[in-house]
């Protein structure tokens, strides 16, 4: 089959299937455009509540293209993915259920951001607003890409908007600072990947990942060295996505310079985007090699991934310990969650994806629900140290009680989704029988225990001079408690989300790519 | 009777009060203390009555509520339409035998004496009431939850509150103290989880075939599951491997000795009682420390009958250790926290030493000492907190002769030291001799320098209670006034449950007939 046979422009049919990502192109277009001619003292938030309203729009239209694709168990119902445009575009469960993710995530970070961005932290709202829909469709086509080259473009989609997002306070050193950093190391790993792209077309003549999957596999004894470097390149280029240790460097310094809600978007979009790709690519090529001489090739690369998993957990945990400022504590925290992440991954079991799935929904909530409460702390204390928690009982004491039920999630302490999500990752890799990693994983979570306790013990033990309340803007407050119910909600009744992720997703049709299909 | 959930109201009746509580004005703190303390009747009342109600000579479990909670599907794809549902499992199993309906009465007993003794709380009563009646809830749940996610679930529920309930209202090191607890215990929780987790994975494996032409497969943190498959696996069972099961008895092992404490991870808990404010005391000594024992009883010992008896000689030792080591430093200490402290190290030994023994009469032995020590220490701290409260120290330095202005307490904390010396009419003499007779027929020696423990607990026991009653008291005492009612009401019922236990032991013993016989039963067989 020669790869160039597989060519097919875009019919009008498709468009329809298209319908979440063309409602953000048209949207990102007309809101830009928008904000170039509305007047200056118009309030920007116009925006904001436009972009918030395309985003469930986009959201609206996956999940109905989800449910009318039917249910994985279904017989009668064979087309469980649809491929567009020579199966380098393909809307299946896997793509679902991650656009659901980054749909909702962003829904939640636009709507704390409206009317509780204050002008130091971003000047032009107008610009931010807008961006993040490119941003989001970016991490869309990542999840929903078949070839390596439509996942480059919604990779380098993503991470320009990104550069820019962080960058939006304009008159601030640091921040500036950061987005330069975050341009540089983030031009950097895209290399690593764009490098280890090549290495895969070269080997196999083709960028379609099924192709390459089965041109590898036939040819697996000439190339063996090459896949490996291909691999590692790869990886370490995802690595730097989803920011898992010792490629993490970056996390802390860019999150800290980056305007809150821009960080809750890197923290939580960018990096299950990465982990799209990386679960996506690693399944389709690498992991289904090895004939029965080359089983040991699947072990090696598997166990990479559980040892960079096992890194990250120790090295983000262990940094987080000595961390004073709030949003590089969750910057490091984050780095230990995507070793948390990264197990399902690497060890392999049939429900992996559930339970990826499951802890990435109950990261997302407590990640940007922490995130929330930061906002609103800092626009009162005026900086994000972990001391402008002290006495947060007393100034806002339901925020306080939302804090506190994040903090408990992301230490795993039972009742939330984080301990729900962490215990279903180690019971799958138990089924794997890989066990030194659950030690890892459980062992590595006391650690974290010291440091999430110290925001605690902050907002309930210290206090500082006089008690006046916290003014909370709106929306601030109800996505802090969106999320704070949500993580509860998951930890308490997590089987609705599994049911739903098993349900529709087929590993078979889902995650692998069928040639020709 | 027999539809009324009455596990779940024990268990969940303090989160009543608590609801009270969040709607009550934080400032009325004389109706915020009336429903703290009347909240917790409610649990003391139903274990009463399940008390009388329960048929000892019965065995098995007289009360148990089983619903299924979490049932989280696999995937079933690679079956290839073979297996019908595959699948994690985890229910809201409390259930009520012997062991668990003694330590629950201590709950209950201890949760009302502390209640009282709350009284003495400063500030943030609100708050201060919510996180001791969650606590509650989460040492009632602990006790009866027969399901690995469930216990644990509870067990970290006690540990979230505890860490609050010393940081907020501790003495002046109340954060290092706090902390030190969480780092300890969190590191025994995950060692715990580590175990739990390999133990669902293989243990609780099940294949129903139940209805022909179906096979479900599944994972279940059933405790009788996983005990079914341990002790007599089936043809379907995952059988664990002997490196397997010693990996996860020491996993269990360290997970439980770090609560219990046995030495050398007993640091935290010295912080504690000296930090933690005494009514918190009360219940980290007198029941919490048991959930140590309780947890080695009832997963170590009845999991891995094997593992318990060819590690039985290690455990005797570290009992040993723990028996001569606490009352040695407890011998030096110049703070009666701190004795206290040692003291308990030194008791918490000997259940060590009974259960080592793995005999009924140790076993019953361990159980009682259990329960004495329970009641015993709580009557210690709830002394402390009103006598702290007078004094404002409680070094053994800076009082004396109190005795003179307040002859009530001074005598009720004669009595607390005689009962925890072992004096026989009072109850702690049963569980060391109960202990001790049952280690004498199996391991002479390692008995015999146990007893040296009792020698010396006799010592330190006096030093601290006379130092504070008798000799020269400073002019700055004179004023003192004795006992409250509030107070003295408390002290005069763990004083008469320790004398009731003390002439009339048969009122644990019973409850304890059929507990541990499949246990020895297993035993014999395998030996």
């Amino acid at each position: 089959m020669s790869p160039i046979s597989n060519i097919q422009p875009l019919q009008w049919a498709d468009l329809a299937t298209l319908a979440p990502e063309l409602t953000l192109v048209i949207a990102a277009i007309l809101l830009s455009l928008l904000d170039l001619f509305l007047p200056r003292k118009i309030n920007r938030d116009v925006l904001g509540v436009l972009s918030l309203v395309s985003v469930l729009v986009s959201l609206a239209f996956v999940i109905s293209k989800m449910v009318s694709m039917g249910a994985s168990a279904d017989p009668a119902f064979t087309a469980h993915a649809i491929q567009l445009l020579g199966q380098s575009y393909r809307v299946d469960d896997f793509a679902n259920v991650f656009k659901i993710i980054f749909l909702s995530g962003t829904a939640l970070i636009l709507f704390m951001s409206l009317g509780s961005i204050r002008e130091d932290e971003i000047q032009h709202k107008g610009e931010y607003y807008y961006l993040l829909l490119p941003a989001v469709l970016g991490a869309m086509i990542m999840a929903s890409s078949g070839d390596l080259i439509t996942l480059y473009v919604g990779l380098e989609l993503l991470s320009i908007t990104s550069y820019i997002l962080v960058g939006m306070k304009k008159n601030d050193l640091k921040s500036n600072e950061s987005a330069f950093k975050y341009i540089v190391l983030g031009s950097i790993s895209s290399a690593f990947i764009l490098y280890g792209m090549s290495f895969l077309y070269g080997m196999s003549g083709t960028t379609n990942l099924a192709g390459i999957a089965q041109m590898l596999s036939q040819h697996l004894v000439d190339f063996k060295v090459l896949i490996y470097v291909s691999f590692f390149l790869m990886f370490a280029g995802f690595a730097f996505k989803v920011a898992a240790a010792p490629f993490h460097v970056w996390a802390p310094d860019v999150y800290q310079g980056a305007p809150t809600p821009v960080t809750a978007f890197l923290a939580v979009v960018s990096k299950a985007a990465g982990f799209a790709i990386l679960f996506r690519i690693f399944y389709n090529v690498f992991f289904p090699l090895g004939s029965e001489e080359y089983t040991y090739m699947r072990g090696d690369l598997t166990l990479s991934v559980l040892i960079v998993a096992a890194l990250a957990m120790l090295i983000g945990n262990t940094a987080a310990l000595r961390q004073r400022n709030v949003k590089r504590l969750l910057a490091l925290s984050g780095v230990a969650n995507a070793g948390y992440l990264l197990v399902p991954i690497g060890s392999f079991n049939l429900s992996n994806f559930s339970e990826f799935g499951f802890y990435l929904i109950a990261y997302l909530f407590m990640n940007i629900g922490a995130l929330a409460v930061v906002m609103i702390v800092s626009r009162s204390s005026g900086n994000d140290e972990v001391s402008s928690f002290a006495g947060l009982y007393y100034r806002a004491p339901f925020t306080a009680v939302a804090m506190t039920i994040f903090i408990l999630s992301f230490a795993g302490i039972p009742l939330t989704g984080g301990f729900m999500g962490k215990l279903f990752i180690a019971l799958g890799a138990a089924q794997a029988k890989d066990y030194w990693i659950i030690a890892v994983m459980i062992i590595t979570s006391v650690i974290s225990l010291y440091y999430y306790f110290g925001i605690a013990r902050q907002m309930y033990m210290r206090s500082i001079g006089e008690a006046f309340p916290i003014r909370i803007p709106a929306p601030l407050g109800i996505t802090v408690w969106i999320c704070a119910i949500a993580t509860l909600f998951l930890g308490v009744m997590p089987n609705v989300i599994v049911d739903f992720i098993n349900h529709y997703f087929s590993i078979s049709f889902d995650l692998f790519i069928q040639m020709g299909s | 009777m027999a539809n009324i959930p009455i596990l779940t109201l024990i268990t969940l009746s303090p989160l009543l009060g608590i609801l009270i509580l969040l709607f009550t004005p934080a400032n009325k703190n004389r109706l915020i203390k009336t429903i703290g303390i009347a909240t917790t009747f409610i649990p003391f009342i139903l274990v009463i009555w399940m008390f009388l109600a329960y048929d000892y000579s019965e065995k098995g479990v007289a009360f148990e509520e089983n619903l299924r909670w979490i049932h989280m599907p696999l995937n079933t794809e690679a079956y290839q339409g073979q297996v019908s549902s595959y699948f994690i499992q985890f229910n809201y199993h409390l259930a009520m035998d012997g062991i668990s309906l003694l330590l629950v009465l201590l709950t209950a007993i201890v949760g009302v004496m502390a209640a009282f003794a709350s009284v003495h709380i400063k500030k943030r009563w609100k708050t201060y009431f919510i996180l001791f009646l969650l606590l509650e809830v989460g040492m009632f749940g602990v006790f009866m939850a027969r399901d690995l996610f469930l216990f644990f679930l509870f067990f970290e529920v006690t540990l979230v509150a505890t860490y609050f309930l010393i940081g907020i209202w501790g003495y002046v090191g109340r954060e290092k103290a706090a902390n030190k607890f969480l780092i300890y215990n969190g590191l025994g929780s995950a060692l715990m989880l580590i175990a739990f987790t390999l133990l669902i994975a293989t243990a609780g494996f099940q294949v129903d075939q139940s209805v022909a032409g179906q096979t479900h497969l599944s994972y279940s943190g059933d405790l009788a599951t996983i005990l079914q498959n341990l002790i007599q696996p089936s043809e379907s069972s995952v059988v664990l491997s002997a490196g397997m099961q010693k990996t996860i008895f020491i996993l269990l092992l360290v997970a439980f000795g770090i609560k219990l404490p046995i030495f050398p991870f007993h640091t935290w808990m010295l912080k504690v009682h000296n930090e933690a404010p005494p009514a918190v005391v009360m219940i980290h000594s007198g029941v919490l420390l048991k959930m140590g024992a309780y947890g080695l009883i009832r997963f170590g010992l009845f999991l891995f009958p094997q593992q318990t008896e060819s590690w039985a000689t290690v455990l005797a030792i570290l009992g040993v250790i723990n028996i001569i080591y606490g009352a040695v430093l407890a011998l030096v200490q110049k703070e009666f926290k701190l004795v206290l402290a040692y003291s308990s190290i030194s008791h918490m030994g000997v259940v060590l030493l009974g259960l080592s023994a793995l005999n009924e009469i140790g076993l019953k032995g361990a159980m009682f000492q259990m329960i004495s020590h329970g009641l015993i220490s709580a009557l210690f701290f709830l002394l402390v907190g009103s006598l702290y409260e007078r004094t404002h120290t409680t070094r053994l330095d800076e009082l004396g002769g109190l005795a003179r202005s307040m002859p009530f307490m001074s005598g009720i904390l004669l009595i607390a030291g005689l009962a925890s010396l072992g004096l026989p009419g009072l109850s702690g003499f049963v569980g060391e001799f109960l202990s001790f007779l049952g280690l004498f027929s199996e391991m002479k020696v390692i008995a015999v320098v146990g007893t040296l423990g009792i020698i010396l607990g006799a010592v330190y026991v006096l030093r601290g209670v006379l130092g504070i009653t008798y000799g020269p008291m400073e002019d700055r005492y004179i004023g003192i006034r004795d006992a409250r009612l509030i107070e003295a009401i408390p002290m005069m019922a763990l004083t008469a449950f320790i004398v009731l236990l003390g002439v009339y032991p048969t009122i644990i013993i019973d409850p304890l007939q059929h507990s541990f016989e499949q246990f020895l039963q297993l035993i014999k067989v395998g030996g």
